[in-house]
């Protein structure tokens, strides 16, 4: 079954390419891909959290080190969130493109539902080979997406996209990688980590710096050139980049590392988690500074999300189970508030033509759905109930307590504090402050098929809250139940 | 008849040589040309069948016994480079067909296919052989072939890179000669096997240390080894297509193979690596290479001249992985001679496709090749995209183990240079990739199209090959850690 | 002494470097192979001369005579002339192609012709 989360979506995206001529069937295709993809993850969910562990070999590969996937609750948490989001986001897409009248259509919903398997896969890596292999694969099938516009400014944004990605991916990652199985002799994923007997503590440190800042979609700094740079995409990528697929994929790994190749333990009781904390630490700090001086929309969401991205790998540096179980409820508050900010953003482009936030006074006279639900998922990232971003700041600040690092609470609270200060006025200007021109409005409401999405996933970031009972429980098997 | 297929695998393209003469009209040169091949191919994929489990197929020729008489001698490590230098001509002949129609005269032809037939006979003959003479021979009857094959390109830079090649790979072949006669002088014989037993007792002597060294230089040059390289460039170039994806992926490695088997067979690990310090020179070398070429290759507008640079510095990746002196590296080498033949000749055949398709092979030519001739520039990514080493490609598998290689010998920072110019191969790869999906092609000039069937198939198969090779890795890595420890255990 | 014993090693590397020095130093190409000649005929002597058993004679058996010099070098070097002889054709062939093309046979103006397309 588990191999059924690849060969779904790239069977959808081989008969998406096809219909080419039937665009209300390849749609159709689309939605029924990510429908099933969906379901097979709730399967996959309600067999995981029994209790089961199923694996799959794909391949060979190197001896010793297959291509398989494996199911676990952290993997079961992300991929229910990906395919899940996958169906909002379609149905976004298809208001979005048409709206806009955005050429190449087929060729960018064939690389989403590429882009998707990948996800799976990193979701449902079995071992760090193949979550490296996957994570790979994600990088490159998402760069005809971010380069759809096929013009310069996408050429560019393209360059620095795989550039930081690839170059963190080959020059420390892969470096990462090779070394755990050159010390541990096995790339598996163990609770507890693989390295736990016989390293040298002094190298924990260097090897562990290697995946933080390999990974480079986890977005930390210096290396988050590439999510401002990705802008350049069309809003439903920018959507799947920020909420779904890249910046998740990258954020899991960080945490998937950090649980089952290193081990909690190894690294409390090491201390190499010190330095990472401080590094999340000035990401969060920074990239919320930067925000705040950002007047492109999509541009002050990109940096918010660069912060918001290491808030999940401060709490993965805490090297404690509530920071891994914190870590994983963001992976889901985080995407829940963010896709829901990054559609509205689509959603003002589309309709109004508007990119930046000085030109969006008054517009929620016009578009009061429209902003009503940026309010919601601003709430959200701010981390105030009643939403999810609530839930997984609480969880966070318990694993920082829990760890008994005051500073990092300084850093918590100093950042809700940044962050309403980014996403509030946003929302100030919209509602309170009178349009530029007077007379009639210029433009309506945001498409139907862009308000339903919309609604989804402000709903979403409610449900978390008034269900965070089942959302703790399942990310809490996590560390507990194995 | 199978116990002669030693002898048949090199005696059957040398007489197809004459035959595709004498045979002059039409196609048949052609298919002469493809059927010897083929059969070639068979013969090889026999020998490999029977040597597998670590025998060893020892074949008299002429029925003169070894050590006086050429002893034919055949273990995994050769019936290894038989197969790619087979497979190679098998896949790359089907291709030539419409390819060489369109770029070499036709009243050409004929001389062509028998050109190519010399060359296979030199090649196969190189790796066949157990008698170091006769290693001589095979590499001049195919480095004049090739001399040969190259001036018939159609720019006239053709003629002085054929001509600079020739006076090199001559100096080469005689440095080469020099040094068999040497080791000849001291030990009375020139069969390999026998060599390895009378070696040993006279390490120290300089005539072996100054044998090993000319033996090397000219070894060196044949594969290509930076600051050897200097004739590659123009020689791919300029040649016909064909004849640069033919030689891209066979003449180095078997080049390559040489070294192998005179440094562990015949002169014996202790010597090559304790005694001489060749693992330092070679890593030195190699890492020099590998960067600069990298670098080079970056700055180079004719596309063919970039994947040129980007061979010379793939070879420096296999001789790194030699100079380790472990399992791990010499299984690194292995397995990249079979990755980089793949991957290598489909980057190639899919340059003679767009040879075909846009008569040029320019920076400039490719704009907007990814909209016009999708299939041929999708099999480029992907080679591409294999010499970066990305996974589910050939290229990382090669490059998994050499930098466990590297790490197995605490060379970290040799680690990290391969790593880095892996990044580098990326910048010359973009580069390309970036012209043809995101220029506008030219408004006028001539309408573009993939090439027919006949040009792409052998192109996907070897692209294929690449991907294939990327996943499964049993057989290519079985074979080439089968090898490596063949060759380091032996000695 | 030494020296004079191994004259024939002298020999060798002053013809060899002889040849050696007019491949790389001369521009023009037929005085490149010429020396590229001169360099593979002293390799040739090189071999010969050290098949050269003291007190042998030539290697054809003939009556009363009890030593021979070794005839194996002389057979490789049969095939190694050859492969002179097809090295140097086929560099002269190249030689009057390019001739034909560019109009000179100088390296320099070549390279310079080279440079300018």
């Amino acid at each position: 079954m588990l191999i059924l989360t690849l060969v779904i979506p790239l069977v959808g995206a081989v008969i998406i390419s096809m219909l080419d001529r039937t665009p209300n069937m390849r749609e159709a295709a689309t939605l029924l891909t990510a429908g099933l993809l969906f379901a097979l993850n709730i399967a996959l969910a309600v067999d995981v959290f029994d209790g089961a562990r199923p694996t799959f070999e794909i391949a060979g590969f190197i001896p010793g080190a297959p291509i398989m996937l494996g199911a676990e609750p952290l993997g079961v948490i992300f991929g229910l969130i990906a395919s899940g989001l996958w169906i909002v986001t379609s149905i976004y897409s298809i208001g979005y493109m048409r709206g806009k009248n955005e050429a190449n259509q087929t060729r960018f919903f064939t690389f989403f539902a590429i882009a998707l398997a990948c996800t799976m896969g990193v979701a449902y890596g079995g071992n760090l080979i193949s979550l490296f292999i996957f994570y790979e694969a994600l990088s490159l099938s998402t760069y005809p997406l971010v380069t759809h516009h096929n013009n310069e400014a996408a050429r560019q944004g393209g360059r620095t996209y795989l550039g930081v990605l690839l170059g963190t991916s080959i020059g420390f990652f892969l470096f990462g990688v090779l070394w755990v199985w050159h010390e541990a002799g096995t790339v598996a994923f163990v609770p507890g980590g693989v390295l736990a007997d016989g390293s040298d503590w002094a190298l924990v440190a260097p090897m562990l710096a290697l995946f933080i800042f390999g990974i480079g979609k986890a977005g930390v700094m210096p290396f988050h050139r590439w999510l401002p740079a990705a802008m350049v995409a069309p809003t439903p990528v920018s959507a799947l980049l920020h909420a779904v697929a890249v910046v998740k994929a990258g954020v899991f790994s960080v945490l998937k590392v950090t649980y089952y190749t290193f081990g909690i333990d190894l690294l409390s009781a090491t201390g190499s988690n010190e330095f990472f904390l401080w590094v999340a630490a000035a990401t969060i700090i920074i990239a919320s500074i930067i925000a705040l001086r950002q007047d492109n929309l999509k541009r002050r969401l990109a940096y918010s999300t660069v912060s918001q991205l290491s808030y999940i790998v401060l709490a993965a540096m805490l090297a404690n189970s509530a920071g891994i179980v914190g870590g994983a409820l963001h992976i889901a508050s985080h995407a829940f508030g963010k896709i829901t900010l990054f559609f509205c953003a689509g959603a003002i482009y589309v309709a109004a033509n508007k990119t930046t936030v000085s030109q969006l006074k008054g517009i929620g006279r016009t578009m009061p759905w429209t902003m009503t639900f940026f309010a919601i998922g601003a709430i959200s990232i701010i981390g105030l109930p009643p939403t999810a971003g609530f839930v997984s700041k609480w969880y966070i600040l318990q694993g920082v307590i829990d760890a008994g690092q005051p500073a990092m609470a300084g850093v918590l609270i100093v950042s809700t504090l940044l962050s309403a200060a980014y996403l509030m006025p946003i929302v100030y200007t919209a509602f309170f402050q009178a349009p530029e021109a007077s007379g009639a409005p210029t433009h309506g409401e945001a498409p139907v098929t862009i308000l339903i999405a919309l609604g989804i996933s402000a709903a979403l970031t409610f449900a978390m809250f008034v269900f965070s009972e089942s959302a703790l429980e399942a990310a809490v098997r996590i560390t507990g139940g194995i | 008849m199978i116990s002669q297929f030693p002898a048949l695998q090199v005696a059957i393209p040398l007489i197809g040589a004459p035959l595709c003469i004498i045979l002059r009209r039409g196609a048949l040169p052609w298919l002469v040309a493809l059927l010897v091949s083929w059969v070639a191919l068979a013969m090889a994929a026999t020998l490999l069948s029977q040597v597998g489990d670590g025998e060893v197929i020892s074949y008299a020729l002429g029925g003169w016994l070894a050590p006086l008489g050429i002893e034919y001698r055949i273990d995994v490590l050769n019936a290894f480079m038989l197969l790619l230098v087979a497979g190679t001509s098998s896949i790359v002949l089907p291709f030539a067909y419409k390819s060489v129609a369109k770029e070499i005269p036709e009243e050409k032809h004929y001389l062509f296919y028998s050109g190519f037939l010399l060359m296979l006979t030199g090649l196969l003959g190189m790796a066949i052989t157990g008698d170091a003479f006769n290693v001589f021979v095979f590499i001049e009857i195919s480095s004049l072939s090739s001399y040969a094959m190259i001036a018939m390109g159609r720019d006239r830079r053709a003629l002085s890179a054929a001509f600079t090649y020739l006076v090199m790979g001559t100096v080469g072949a005689t440095f080469f000669l020099i040094g068999v006669g040497l080791i000849y002088a001291v030990t009375g014989t020139l069969n390999m096997a026998d060599l390895a037993d009378r070696l040993p007792p006279i390490y120290e002597s300089r005539t072996v240390l100054a044998a090993f060294a000319f033996i090397s230089i000219g070894i060196l040059l044949k594969l290509a080894l930076f600051p050897l390289h200097l004739w590659l460039p123009n020689a791919y170039t300029y040649a016909p297509s064909v004849v640069t994806a033919f030689l891209a992926a066979t003449a180095t490695k078997v080049a390559l193979y040489l070294l192998l088997r005179f440094g562990y067979t015949v002169f014996g690990a202790d010597f090559v690596f304790n005694i001489v310090p060749s693992s330092e020179m070679l890593l030195a070398l190699a890492l020099v290479g590998v960067v600069v070429a990298s670098t080079v290759a970056i700055f180079q507008n004719d596309v063919k001249r970039l994947l040129a640079y980007s061979s010379v510095a793939q070879v420096g990746y296999i001789v790194l992985g030699i100079s380790y002196a472990n399992v791990t590296g010499l299984t690194a080498s292995i397995v990249h001679i079979f990755n980089h033949a793949a991957t290598k000749g489909a980057l190639f055949l899919a340059m003679g496709c767009i040879a075909y398709a846009a008569g040029a092979c320019r920076l400039e030519s490719f704009a907007g090749l990814g909209k016009r001739m999708p299939m041929t520039m999708a099999a480029f990514v992907i080679g591409g995209l294999s010499l970066i080493g990305v996974p589910l490609t050939a290229g990382f598998v090669s490059k998994w183990y050499l930098v466990l290689g590297a790490l197995e010998k605490g060379w970290w920072p040799v680690a990290v240079v391969i790593l880095a110019t892996s990044l580098l191969a990326a910048v010359y790869v973009w580069r390309v990739v970036e012209v043809a999906y995101f220029r506008d092609p030219p408004a006028e000039g001539p309408v573009l199209s993939d090439p027919p069937l006949a040009l792409l198939a052998p192109t996907w198969i070897l692209t294929g090959a690449c991907v294939y090779f990327g996943i499964e890795t049993s057989l290519s890595v079985g074979f080439a850690e089968g090898a490596a420890l063949f060759l380091m255990g032996g000695s | 002494m030494e020296v004079l014993g191994h004259f024939n090693y002298w020999i060798v590397v002053v013809l060899m470097m002889i040849g050696f020095y007019a491949l790389i130093a001369r521009g023009n190409l037929i005085k490149k192979i010429v020396g590229l000649n001169i360099f593979q005929a002293s390799v040739f002597l090189l071999f010969i001369s050290f098949g050269k058993v003291t007190g042998g004679s030539a290697p054809i058996i003939a009556e009363g005579i009890q030593i021979y010099s070794n005839p194996l070098p002389h057979v490789l070097i049969l095939t190694a002339i050859v492969v002179g002889v097809a090295t140097t054709a086929l560099g002269l062939a190249l030689v009057v192609r390019i001739n034909e093309r560019y109009g000179t046979i100088e390296e320099s103006e070549i390279t310079q012709m080279d440079g300018e397309s």
